[in-house]
């Protein structure tokens, strides 16, 4: 699903960042593992249950100021949609995420 | 093939074959290892270092039991304390939510579920225990924590016509994933085989059923299934290629390529007692054994998808073919497919109905 601009991502339970450094970053979860870099990486780190998806897309526009702003917005919305598919990300609502 | 020794991804962490379950399907060896011989706490602790720095990400507790171990939580905490992601493969018996507690705090990421069927009578016929009602509460009790959850349902000809209430059940207990894991034919499964063998028409329909879960479920539960690869045309990637991303630790500390890998003749296997795991990965006899192409007998050293599955299988080959270098049976391009051929054939011929009562291999626990 299309995540709405209010909401706030977190990483589900199980998945979380390897603490490891200076390893390549690596999203952990059940079974996998993804490698992280770039703006996948600069996504995933703002998937905390605090930021709304506006204030990632607004982030990684002054971030990657060449990229044509649209283009980086259904980038992020795509790939927030693909981790949620594979149960890596919750989306809370709009109310600002409690404290786990 | 390329020179260079590939980095692990996984260890499989097979802290202890006591068991409180006899399942018919039991992936460990038939030879058990006895608990007086079982690794210390301090050695797993440094091969969990050791496995992280060679790249592991992933460690997955598993046996036997692994809450048989009073020590859990300690190689838990040292697992992550190395830089792990901590995976515990549990049937969950003997757990309390106490126990859960000091799990989850010393720092478990995923815990998986296994269960035997949707009812209780599944754990009484298939793991000769009544386990049915404690999992129910484990389910509930990992729900209420924030980490990973996974259900494991061992799916096969006795149980596939309840697949759909195990669906069901996967829905009431909510987990961020679910795995329908048809019975794959090693260590005790194999002895049960002519039991657990599902039929082509079973196989076909538990598809179906289990792509339309997956459907439904999308973006709720992730559900995901392995299929008996009896009927596959091409063979599994087994282990994601011998020696290249996964290793496993047994009980008394020898560094196997993967969990039947004892079945093969003429193999012995190093100890993390006596060699670090990292000279053990790059170096021994039997991680070398099958690693890249050059052991590759035709089809496999010409064939296309090499590189894909890595020829299957080499515990099934022997198993099946008697020659572990073999083309795995499996393959429809094997010499030795026929032989798998008249398995299914077999199996397909008898009518479920008429089919006897099955008379089951159950597995012991170790002294």
């Amino acid at each position: 699903m299309t995540p709405e601009l209010t909401m706030r991502p977190r990483l589900a339970p199980g998945c979380r960042l390897n603490e490891k450094t200076p390893e390549p970053r690596t999203l952990l979860m059940p079974e996998r593992a993804l490698r992280l870099n770039g703006p996948s990486l600069e996504i995933v780190e703002r998937c905390d249950g605090q930021h709304t998806v506006q204030q990632i897309i607004t982030d990684l526009q002054k971030i990657y100021s060449k990229a044509e702003p649209k283009k980086v917005e259904s980038d992020i919305l795509g790939y927030l949609a693909l981790l949620h598919d594979q149960r890596a990300l919750d989306f809370e609502p709009e109310s600002p995420a409690r404290t786990p | 093939m390329t020179s260079a020794v590939p980095q692990p991804l996984a260890l499989v962490a097979e802290i202890t074959h006591r068991c409180p379950l006899h399942c018919v399907y039991c992936s460990n060896p038939l030879e058990l290892a006895r608990r007086d011989r079982e690794l210390s706490t301090e050695t797993w602790s440094r091969v969990f270092r050791e496995a992280s720095e060679m790249g592991v990400l992933q460690a997955d507790f598993t046996g036997g039991e692994p809450l048989a171990r009073t020590d859990l939580a300690d190689l838990i905490r040292s697992a992550r304390a190395a830089g792990l992601y901590a995976s515990l493969i549990t049937s969950g018996m003997p757990l309390d939510e106490h126990r859960l507690d000091e799990l989850v705090r010393a720092g478990l990421d995923h815990l998986q579920l296994s269960y035997q069927g949707p009812r209780e009578e599944s754990s009484k016929e298939f793991a000769g225990a009544n386990a049915h009602a404690q999992k129910l509460h484990v389910a509930k009790w990992v729900k209420d924590r924030r980490i990973g959850f996974t259900l494991n349902f061992v799916i096969h000809r006795q149980n596939l016509g309840q697949l759909e209430e195990m669906i069901t059940l996967t829905e009431e207990l909510a987990p961020g994933r679910v795995e329908f894991a048809h019975v794959q034919y090693y260590g005790w499964a194999f002895a049960n085989r002519e039991w657990l063998l599902p039929t082509r028409e079973q196989l076909d329909r538990s598809l179906e059923i289990l792509k339309d879960a997956e459907e439904r479920l999308r973006g709720r539960i992730r559900v995901e299934w392995v299929v008996p690869d009896y009927y596959a045309k091409y063979p599994k990637p087994c282990m994601g290629g011998w020696g290249r991303k996964v290793l496993l630790v047994t009980p008394t500390g020898d560094a196997l390529p993967c969990h039947a890998a004892r079945v093969i003749p003429g193999m012995s296997f190093e100890n993390v007692q006596e060699r670090s795991l990292k000279q053990i990965w790059d170096d021994s006899a039997a991680f070398r054994k099958f690693r890249g192409e050059d052991w590759m007998q035709e089809p496999c050293k010409t064939c296309d998808r090499r590189a894909q599955d890595f020829g299957g299988c080499r515990c099934q080959a022997f198993l099946l073919a008697g020659d572990a270098a073999a083309t795995d049976p499996v393959c429809s391009l094997a010499p030795k497919r026929s032989i798998v051929a008249a398995i299914l054939s077999e199996v397909n011929s008898a009518p479920m109905q008429t089919a006897k009562q099955p008379d089951w291999i159950y597995r012991p626990n170790p002294a």
